[in-house]
């Protein structure tokens, strides 16, 4: 029944964005600066019609209902509800229905919100992010339907992968979705633009928050996956350029030089085509994304399903915007006029645009060139965290600084009057990593340059902050955002430099010395859960030298549905540390493997992200408030 | 009287700074090879048979003197690339390294010529 | 000029596309063919009952030889016994089993229950050895001719299409 129900809102929603389009089309030609009301209405039904569809996905995970074959795959009926419900979109049928919604819903917003743009952009991004619902709901339809029933219906489900069972990644894809399906709405609009020759300062005003919420859920949605790595992979790392985490990065990259690149045109009306480019860009790193993570070409921690006909028709539709989008901007390109000096606030973005590309190229490249070596010289290599840090790490460093300098260069032109400031704050800077080298450890070379770089971007940014009140106009979004990048960065090179990590083979009784700690394994526990069993370790671990005392608790779960075994880390937190534990058994033998670390810091690091994120939603209420 | 202040600083700095010892460190060398039976695990964070052994024998490479990159070469030469997550510098891959430096002058290039026309 | 660009930028566009299709249909499962075609490392393996070693210079004195690991914990060795038994009627064909990572005596009752294949017996205890020859999960078995040289790889349990392939190999 519930099948019937969402394959006919399925088909209600794709005929209503064919009658979309075909609308809109029609009124394009009618010269007034109205849009007809049917078309308002249309897409109101069209987004909620959608929702409707994706509810009814939820129910049927609820009742678990196994017809489907999407439940039947990932749900079972011994799951507790919470996971049920994330279930629906933790798997690749209904996460494509996620997509649809943010599609549609940031397509009917879009139409409403901006009423004072030129008529014919505003319909021809409607026909264009139409164009995008359609093909995903052709998709849905004709291949990942999470829809198509099963029969007989089997009497119990599957299950879903337990390490997949966590609410941080209960949360972590509508987040990530809405960051990047979120960028679809400006790839629309870039396109429309570039159609109608909509290329005034105007132009940006209607897509700059749809950046800055795509950014900030983006910036969100990665955090997110980062803690849950952090938590549940038990290798006490948040991020292993992992092409998954990858494909979430490189639409960032582009969203955030967009966002920068965004103030320029606004202000100065220029670069308006390096602003299409990205716009195109981003939605079309989304895609990527998509696609390498969904077709099953790259081999990854955070495995989906994958099936090569999927990912067949993603590279269509993938080479279809590309192709087009590569047509449009040379059949529009006109040279712009510039007017630059080296002294002024657009120079000072152009940088960052420059180095957001170099990120963005080298992580895609590190990303996609492991395909090309396969199937170009039948030789499969790695590309891992070696590489990004030694290409990636070095640049960093000019980064911040640029970044601690650009923000206060004015506008067209400007003199550098307070050079002798920023001396003394690279001073500051070095005296600093100075003391934390003589009186902790010391660290390398190029460790060294990272932390004098994020202390000067701090004191910089803070400094900024304490003259702008002073002088009551500032902008705190902006000193808040930077601020917290600086320490984000400081926090992670702290954390890096200063994390302990050993590992033991340890027997019940034994107790093992480093350092100044010591770690004993004090008794082993087997308990039954609802759905898993687990050996508990209880761990002590001693720091001999401020005699603080901690138990560790990591487990071995067996997991019934389907039959899993995952290692549980226990973590204790505080502010200034984490200890991170690991316990797993080895085959054969009655000895437990340890792995102890000691991270400084971590918490920080998670909380300037979220101060980063806070700066960007600053930014939108302010937009709301004045315009 | 600034000037002693200042080189008293500058040579604890960079004795601090070049006082760092060159051992290599085990956990290192097993972060950066592949386990080839897990999904995405690095040796390191895997307990499985095969990452158990290949442990054991980083340990016995490095007891016989061998450098961080002689370890890597003996890996891949017995299980390929795919073993090693920091990818070699050999004809192959020589555009994955260098690519990037190529935007990086390529990007600034642009815009110092922006900037340039101007004046 | 802008042609140039114009012409770069399709071609990157159709080069990269191109790829992806054709990576789609690839076997995305990982082989080690590294070793194959050259020559055969050095190598001492204890044996399975003496105190002696097996090398590099005792392979020369066969004609074939198929280096085999196997443990009596491993599942699919147990699938792959009959075949290897089938082999042992070769005579060109000398088969060299590697008990890994196993208990003495467990090895033993594996042999006696299923029977041994094997002309010579070794052991790798702390499965050290495997590593020279590439081995990343067991059942594997690599074969070397009388140059000293790998000829080709097995990984997983040797099925009958790998007998018919090492007959007709080993001829």
């Amino acid at each position: 029944m519930l099948s019937n129900i969402g394959n006919s809102i399925l088909f209600i929603s794709a005929f209503l964005s064919i009658s979309i389009i075909y609308l809109a089309n029609k009124n394009l030609k009618v010269s007034n600066n109205l849009i007809i009301k049917n078309i308002y209405q249309l897409s109101l039904i069209q987004s909620t019609l959608i929702i409707v569809c994706f509810f009814t996905l939820i129910a049927a995970f609820i009742v678990s209902d196994f017809s489907l074959v999407t439940v039947y795959q990932n749900s079972h009926s011994m799951k507790p509800v919470f996971y049920k419900i994330a279930g629906t979109w933790g798997n690749h049928e209904g996460s494509l229905l996620l997509w649809v919604i943010i599609l549609t819903i940031f397509s009917f917003l879009f139409l409403i919100y901006n009423k004072d743009h030129p008529k014919k952009f505003r319909l021809l991004t409607l026909i264009i992010q139409n164009i995008l619902i359609l093909g995903f709901l052709f998709f849905i339809l004709f291949n990942s339907n999470p829809f198509s029933s099963l029969s007989p219906t089997p009497s119990e489900g599957l299950g879903l992968n337990p390490i997949l069972q966590d609410p941080a990644l209960a949360i972590h894809p509508p987040l990530l979705y809405v960051g990047f399906v979120g960028s679809s709405i400006y790839f629309s609009a870039a396109i429309a633009s570039l159609i109608v020759n909509y290329s005034e300062k105007s132009f940006s005003s209607s897509i700059k928050n749809w950046v800055l919420i795509s950014w900030c859920f983006q910036t969100l949605g990665i955090l997110v996956g980062s803690i849950w790595a952090y938590y549940e992979l038990g290798w006490g790392g948040f991020w292993f350029w992992d092409p998954v985490e990858n494909a979430s990065l490189l639409p960032w990259f582009a969203m955030t030089a967009l966002l920068h690149s965004l103030i320029v045109f606004e202000k100065r009306n220029l670069f308006y085509f390096w602003v299409i480019i990205l716009c195109l860009i981003t939605f079309i790193l989304s895609v990527t994304g998509t696609f390498l993570v969904r077709s099953g070409i790259l081999n990854s921690v955070h495995t989906f399903a994958s099936d090569p006909t999927r990912g067949v028709y993603i590279l269509l539709f993938l080479s279809l915007m590309i192709f087009s989008s590569i047509y449009l901007l040379f059949k529009k390109y006109k040279k712009e006029n510039y007017n630059l000096n080296q002294n002024s606030k657009e120079t000072f973005i152009l940088i960052n645009n420059w180095f957001m590309m170099f990120y963005l190229i080298t992580v895609l490249l590190g990303t996609i060139y492991p395909i090309f070596t396969d199937a170009l010289t039948d030789n499969k290599i790695s590309v891992g965290p070696p590489f990004y840090n030694a290409i990636i790490f070095p640049i960093v460093v000019i980064f911040l600084i640029f970044m601690a300098v650009g923000p206060k260069v004015k506008w067209i032109k400007n003199k550098f009057e307070d050079i002798k400031v920023y001396f003394l704050i690279l001073a500051g800077s070095i005296i600093l990593n100075a003391l934390i080298l003589v009186f902790i450890k010391s660290y390398s070379i190029l460790s060294n340059f990272i932390i004098i770089s994020a202390l000067f971007l701090i004191i910089s940014s803070l400094k900024d902050g304490v003259s702008a009140i002073q002088k009551n106009k500032f902008d705190l979004a902006r000193i808040i955002s930077h601020t917290s990048f600086g320490f984000l960065v400081l926090f992670i090179g702290l954390n890096h430099i200063f994390s302990i990590e050993r590992d033991y083979n340890i027997k019940v009784g034994e107790t093992k010395n480093f350092e100044n700690y010591s770690i004993k394994l004090e008794k082993l526990d087997l308990k039954d859960f609802p759905n898993y069993k687990a050996v508990i370790g209880t761990l002590e671990i001693n720091n001999n030298f401020s005699n603080e005392k901690n138990i560790l608790k990591p487990e071995i779960r067996i997991y019934d549905n389907p039959k899993t075994l995952t290692y549980e880390a226990s973590i204790k937190t505080n502010l200034l540390k984490d200890y991170y534990l690991t316990m797993s058994n080895i085959d054969r033998s009655d000895y437990y493997n340890i792995k102890f670390q000691k991270k400084p810091l971590m918490i920080w690091i998670w909380i300037s992200v979220v101060m980063i994120v806070a700066g960007g939603f600053l930014r939108l209420f302010k937009n709301a408030k004045y315009s | 009287m600034k000037l002693k202040i200042f080189l008293i600083f500058f040579m604890f700095y960079t004795q601090s700074l070049f006082g760092i010892e060159k051992t290599i460190d085990p956990n290192t060398i097993h972060k950066n090879l592949r386990c080839l039976v897990c999904q995405g695990q690095s040796i390191s964070d895997s307990n499985s048979d095969f990452a158990q052994t290949i442990k054991l024998v980083v340990k016995d490479l490095i007891n016989e003197g061998k450098t961080e990159d002689e370890i890597y070469s003996f890996m891949s030469d017995k299980y390929g690339e795919w073993i090693v997550f920091k990818p070699q510098l050999n004809a192959q891959n020589y555009l994955l390294w260098i690519l990037p430096y190529i935007a990086l002058i390529f990007g600034g290039f642009l815009i110092f010529s922006l900037v340039k026309k101007r004046q | 000029m802008r042609n140039t660009v114009k012409i770069i930028i399709f071609v990157i566009f159709f080069f990269v596309i191109s790829v992806f299709y054709i990576s789609l249909t690839r076997d995305v499962n990982y082989n080690t063919s590294s070793l194959i075609n050259k020559e055969v490392p050095q190598f001492k393996i204890a044996y399975f009952d003496k105190n002696e070693f097996y090398t590099k210079q005792d392979l020369i004195k066969n004609n074939y030889t198929l280096i085999n690991f196997w443990a009596s914990w491993c599942g699919p060795c147990r699938v792959e016994h009959p075949v290897l038994m089938k082999l042992s009627a070769e005579n060109n064909l000398d088969i060299l089993g590697v008990n890994f990572k196993d208990k003495k005596e467990l090895a033993r009752k594996f042999l006696k229950d299923l029977g041994n294949p094997y002309n010579s017996l070794l052991k790798d205890v702390e499965g050290k050895q495997s590593v020279i020859f590439g081995i990343y999960g067991i059942p594997e078995s690599v074969i070397i001719n009388n140059k000293n040289t790998i000829i080709k790889k097995f990984v997983g349990p040797l099925s009958l299409d790998d007998y018919k392939e090492i007959k007709e190999m080993i001829k």
